[in-house]
């Protein structure tokens, strides 16, 4: 027999999706990371929702774990910022014990580990973009199993259903860093649009051999500015 | 072992399944708000506990002491957010004392919301932390479920809504402590006067570098009045049917009676409030 509890569906393959605990803080969100010409680019909307209410309008979704490696965080607020609690208390030892930064695959492997090892208890999904001076930008995304991805750029979150044609569409290889902005921003316009859990202001990380700039678009001016500033 | 224990929750799921009902907890209903002003930040809460549709205590504090710099309001379980800040009042008072540093606001909401994550939202404790540290002044929300918001200004509890379309249309950037209090108040009586969870009075906190003013009872916009009427009955109202009186020695065969020394103890019961 099935088990009734649990996150499996009646056919005990597939993951319930709605099984966030009662009065669970959301993130009914839209993420993004992509890969450019000269490192990565994070963006985010900024809404947080308890049922039908906004928690948070000015959330910052983008999570910095280690000194040039991000993350995205989308599903429980609560289990996302625990996982990225631990891992970035784990790459600051690795940093400091091994006198060198860690990976971003190094950081992807953590996330994974955990993801994957409670994933009958969490509901996170996590993308994870950085620069490291050895493989340059990466992304890496971690949907609600706990597999692990490389991808040129992933899209997560509730609002990512609705911009897989725009970003299909519009994704370049080798984007320069305002092409690369325009296409994220762009993107993630769309996603708020239509999605009624995303929305609020876009905020942006740019990762290159520079380190981080954050960037913050407000809907006030049609997601024009303000623009950059340091992180 | 530190903690809590869980070795009822199977004879709980056990009676729950028979159709016996859980108790009921004593939920704080509530408005609790906190704002930053340059200088310092405030918090400020109702004082109103339920139990279910019942008000179990009219003027209770939901302002909680963590340490002299750095205080919660607390929403959700009355017992859960009194013990939570507790435990975290005392956990935070040892680590100053090991570090010999003034205790930080981060560490607080960090210790909060460990706590309350590992406990996946069984602790139904919402709270609003502020304070101030060598780092500055601070803000932030904690939700039962371990998640944290930093924020200029927060609301939390039943009514939350009602306190948020205070701040959302009068907060600005630059605030005065008279402005920040008064906004804060403000925002306690939108909650009060227009959420059934809320009520009685408006506690507030000021918390700046040199001090912190807890302002028990702000505002009392909820005094009872003076009832108009009198319904006590006049003496000799009943009629006297028959008059017996028991002498001292007539009872002394059934209790033992000793005669008080002292005239000013008495043997009465605590002075009750009556209405009159």
């Amino acid at each position: 027999m099935q088990p009734t509890t649990g996150m499996l569906g009646e056919d005990g393959i597939h993951v319930d999706m709605d099984h966030l605990k009662k009065g669970e803080v959301n993130l009914g969100t839209s993420i993004m990371a992509i890969n450019f010409k000269d490192g990565v680019i994070l963006g985010a909307d900024s809404r947080t929702t308890t049922g039908a209410y906004i928690a948070n309008r000015v959330t910052d979704k983008l999570t910095q774990v280690h000194d040039t490696i991000w993350c995205c965080r989308s599903g429980s607020a609560a289990d996302t910022q625990a996982v990225a609690d631990i891992v970035h208390y784990y790459l600051g030892m690795y940093g400091i014990t091994n006198d060198e930064p860690p990976t971003t695959q190094t950081a992807a492997a953590i996330f994974q580990d955990l993801c994957y090892d409670n994933k009958d208890q969490l509901s996170a999904g996590i993308i994870i973009a950085g620069y490291d001076h050895r493989h340059g930008g990466q992304v890496y995304s971690i949907p609600l199993g706990g597999s692990l991805h490389k991808q040129p750029y992933a899209i997560g979150g509730s609002g990512s259903t609705y911009i897989y044609g725009y970003c299909d569409a519009n994704w370049r290889e080798g984007m320069t860093e305002q092409e690369g902005i325009n296409f994220v921003k762009g993107a993630l316009q769309e996603a708020i649009k239509w999605d009624g859990s995303s929305g609020g202001v876009i905020r942006m990380v740019v990762l290159t051999a520079k380190g981080a700039i954050r960037h913050l678009y407000l809907p006030d001016n049609g997601y024009t500015g303000p623009g950059t500033y340091q992180a | 072992m530190p903690g809590f224990d869980f070795s009822n929750y199977n004879r709980n799921a056990a009676l729950h399944a028979q159709g016996v009902p859980l108790p009921k907890a004593t939920s704080t209903g509530t408005t609790i708000v906190g704002c930053i002003y340059d200088g310092g930040v405030v918090i400020a809460a109702d004082t109103r506990a339920t139990s279910g549709p019942i008000v179990a205590d009219k003027n209770c504090e939901k302002l909680h002491y963590i340490t002299p710099n750095i205080w919660c309001a607390g929403a959700g379980t009355a017992a859960d957010t009194e013990f939570t800040t507790a435990l975290i009042s005392s956990n935070l008072e040892l680590h100053a004392l090991s570090t010999g540093r003034k205790p930080r606001v981060v560490t607080c909401m960090t210790m909060l919301k460990q706590h309350l994550f590992r406990y996946q939202g069984h602790i139904g404790a919402y709270l609003v932390v502020a304070g101030v540290d060598p780092t500055g002044y601070h803000l932030f929300t904690v939700h039962a479920h371990g998640s944290t918001d930093k924020l200029p200004y927060v609301t939390m509890g039943s009514g939350s809504l009602a306190a948020m379309s205070v701040f959302e249309t009068q907060w600005t950037k630059k605030l005065t402590k008279d402005d920040a209090v008064k906004l804060c108040s403000d925002a306690i009586q939108a909650g009060i006067f227009n959420d059934l969870g809320s009520g009685s009075n408006v506690d507030v906190c000021v918390i700046t570098d040199e001090k912190t003013t807890l302002m028990r009872n702000y505002i009392t916009p909820n005094v009872r009045e003076q009832k108009q009427r009198n319904y006590r009955f006049k003496r000799g109202t009943t009629a006297v049917l028959n008059e017996k009186i028991i002498t001292r020695e007539e009872i002394s065969k059934y209790v033992t009676v000793h005669e008080l020394d002292d005239p000013s103890v008495s043997a009465a019961a605590e002075k009750m409030d009556v209405d009159s």
